[in-house]
């Protein structure tokens, strides 16, 4: 199970963007997170991933709770979550081929041996061809990019999906396809998701549950923020 | 072509190609010979995945290819006025493109504007700049002051964020600040390169909705899209492109509809959403770099046959050899005189 409990964080003192925000997501349960642009779901979502670290409350998994953050996590709490993000280009390398790319996480963890058979393995897994793992970012559609930073997040076979408005900037055919991708993940290895979007209507076809921002935080009796969208 | 607006278009684009030379002796084709018309006051919707050449197509009726681009074909954007001649697109000079069409008769509405927007100067700053350049206006610091503010008024931008760097704008807010940039000039033909991206569905619709307004102020609007339902809320008609060609021109409501789109792929997109099947095409759409002889969907359609190894050509709306549906007839493409849209 993962638990973030009354979480606050921002990036600048005494302006948070979430403030005492609580969810839970089970084992092997997806969840979906919606909220408008700028109400800070991204940054809760980055919360839950150890990639930033919250000025209050906890984030318990599994039963452990999460003492830090970013690189000084453990590796293994690190490496139990896989993260996409809304922007393959500033997500990827621009230097790394593709190949290169999904196998990254496998060489930052010692297991450099292994890229070559993850690659083969990952790369049909989310719809990816021989000829565009050689390739560098700039070679490739955004959708093509957004598969390879998929096949990257799953290589070290994560407990954890974070996906942060994964699909927001593809079209229909590729965003059905990466959901697949990860469905197909999910079901094989009973991870849980936390999705994070805007679309009602993707994340209610997606998740188990949708669970909008603002009634976090009436859950959480929190009063609103002011939201700079509006 | 179709007579497909009562009113005369203001741009006519026949057998637009752009072709990217590539080191090595190789080619892109990223546009073969899109074909279509866009009266004032209408609204046309360029739809498909990401890479299918929309966004170059733009870029050529801007004059803003890179160098080792080739263009063929003709883009007539028609004159209003004796000041505004009726101006040939893609054979213009940089000149005549810079100092009278840009901005002035051709807006864009950019993708991504947090690029768009320069990121160490503020809203005002850059809007008042753009006021300054485009309409001469030079006067009192108080007289484009109030032009700025006027102009992001128009595209719903608050006054109190003017002051703000782009950085410190949310996607809503920075999309507004370009949408402000991009009328500043009054030009009649927009160009909106996939303008909701990454924004959420509330602020998608508020501002293609805006989008709708300045088409019914009499703008002719070229909407760049891979989101279907933003398209279905904007378009009168909608221009589906795959591997660099239009295979479907269509009206937007029966594309949306009933009827539905005719060519498989077309289809198959619309059935991708999440409200409808949520199944994706399957394969991936071809290199534009080695695209196949015939039509370049067949190797990832069900309705593939021999016939498919030929290349189909845009008839009756579609380019397919076995379209979905009956044969549409000239008057399936005509749009009705002033049809009013409530979007």
């Amino acid at each position: 199970m993962l638990e973030l409990r009354d979480i606050t964080a921002g990036y600048e003192r005494k302006q948070p963007v979430v403030s005492g925000v609580s969810l839970t997501v089970g084992v092997g349960e997806s969840v979906g997170l919606l909220g408008p642009s700028g109400c800070g779901k991204s940054t809760l979502a980055r919360v839950a991933a150890l990639l930033h670290r919250p000025e209050g409350g906890m984030v318990v998994m599994d039963g452990e709770t999460v003492r830090a953050w970013r690189h000084r996590a453990p590796r293994e709490l690190r490496t139990a979550f896989g993260v996409i993000f809304q922007q393959p280009r500033l997500s990827a390398d621009p230097r790394l081929k593709l190949a290169d790319l999904i196998a990254e996480p496998l060489r930052a963890t010692g297991r450099r041996t292994e890229a070559a058979a993850s690659v083969a393995q990952w790369a049909p897994a989310v719809g990816l061809t021989a000829d565009l793992l050689a390739r560098r970012p700039h070679e490739v559609s955004d959708g093509q990019l957004q598969r390879a930073c998929l096949a990257r997040a799953l290589v070290l076979s994560p407990r954890w999906l974070i996906c942060d408005e994964m699909t927001a900037m593809l079209d229909a055919s590729t965003t059905a396809a990466l959901v697949q991708a990860v469905e197909d993940y999910r079901a094989r290895t009973g991870a849980g998701l936390l999705a994070v979007g805007h679309d009602r209507t993707l994340l209610e076809r997606w998740c188990d549950r949708t669970v909008r921002w603002s009634e976090l935080r009436e859950a959480t009796g929190q009063a609103g923020l002011p939201d700079p969208a509006r | 072509m179709n007579a497909q607006d009562t009113t005369a278009p203001l741009l006519s684009v026949r057998g637009l190609s752009v072709r990217f030379r590539m080191r090595g002796g190789g080619q892109v084709e990223a546009v073969s010979g899109a074909s279509f018309d866009l009266a004032p006051g209408s609204c046309l919707a360029l739809v498909g995945e990401s890479g299918c050449g929309k966004s170059v197509l733009a870029s050529a009726l801007l004059g803003l290819l890179p160098g080792n681009a080739e263009t063929a074909g003709t883009a007539h954007l028609a004159g209003r006025t004796p000041d505004e001649p009726a101006v040939e697109l893609l054979t213009a000079s940089e000149q005549q493109l810079a100092r009278t069409i840009r901005g002035r008769r051709v807006g864009l509405v950019p993708q991504s504007p947090a690029a768009h927007l320069t990121p160490v100067r503020t809203v005002r700053a850059q809007l008042e700049e753009t006021v300054r350049e485009l309409t001469g206006r030079r006067g009192t610091r108080s007289a484009l002051r109030a032009a700025a503010e006027a102009a992001a008024e128009r595209a719903a931008f608050p006054l109190d964020h003017l002051d703000r760097y782009p950085h410190q704008l949310s996607g809503g807010l920075a999309q507004r600040a370009a949408s402000a940039l991009a009328l500043v000039g009054d030009a009649r033909l927009l160009l909106a390169d996939e303008p909701t991206t990454g924004l959420d569905r509330d602020l998608v619709e508020r501002t293609v909705d805006a989008l709708r307004r300045h088409a019914d102020d009499g703008r002719a609007l070229l909407m760049i899209t891979h989101d279907l339902a933003a398209a279905e809320r904007i378009a009168d008609r909608v221009a589906v492109m795959y591997a660099g060609r239009l295979v479907e021109l269509a009206d937007a409501t029966d594309f949306f509809g009933a009827r539905g789109p005719r060519h498989p792929y077309a289809r198959g997109l619309l059935d991708a959403l999440p409200d409808r099947g949520f199944t994706p095409i399957p394969g991936l759409p071809p290199e534009l770099g080695a695209l196949p002889a015939g039509c370049a969907f067949a190797a990832r359609c069900d309705r593939a046959t021999d016939r498919c190894t030929t290349l189909p050509a845009l008839s009756g709306g579609v380019a397919c050899h076995h379209p979905v549906g009956e044969p549409a007839t000239a008057g399936a493409l005509v749009k009705e005189p002033g049809r009013a849209r409530t979007a």
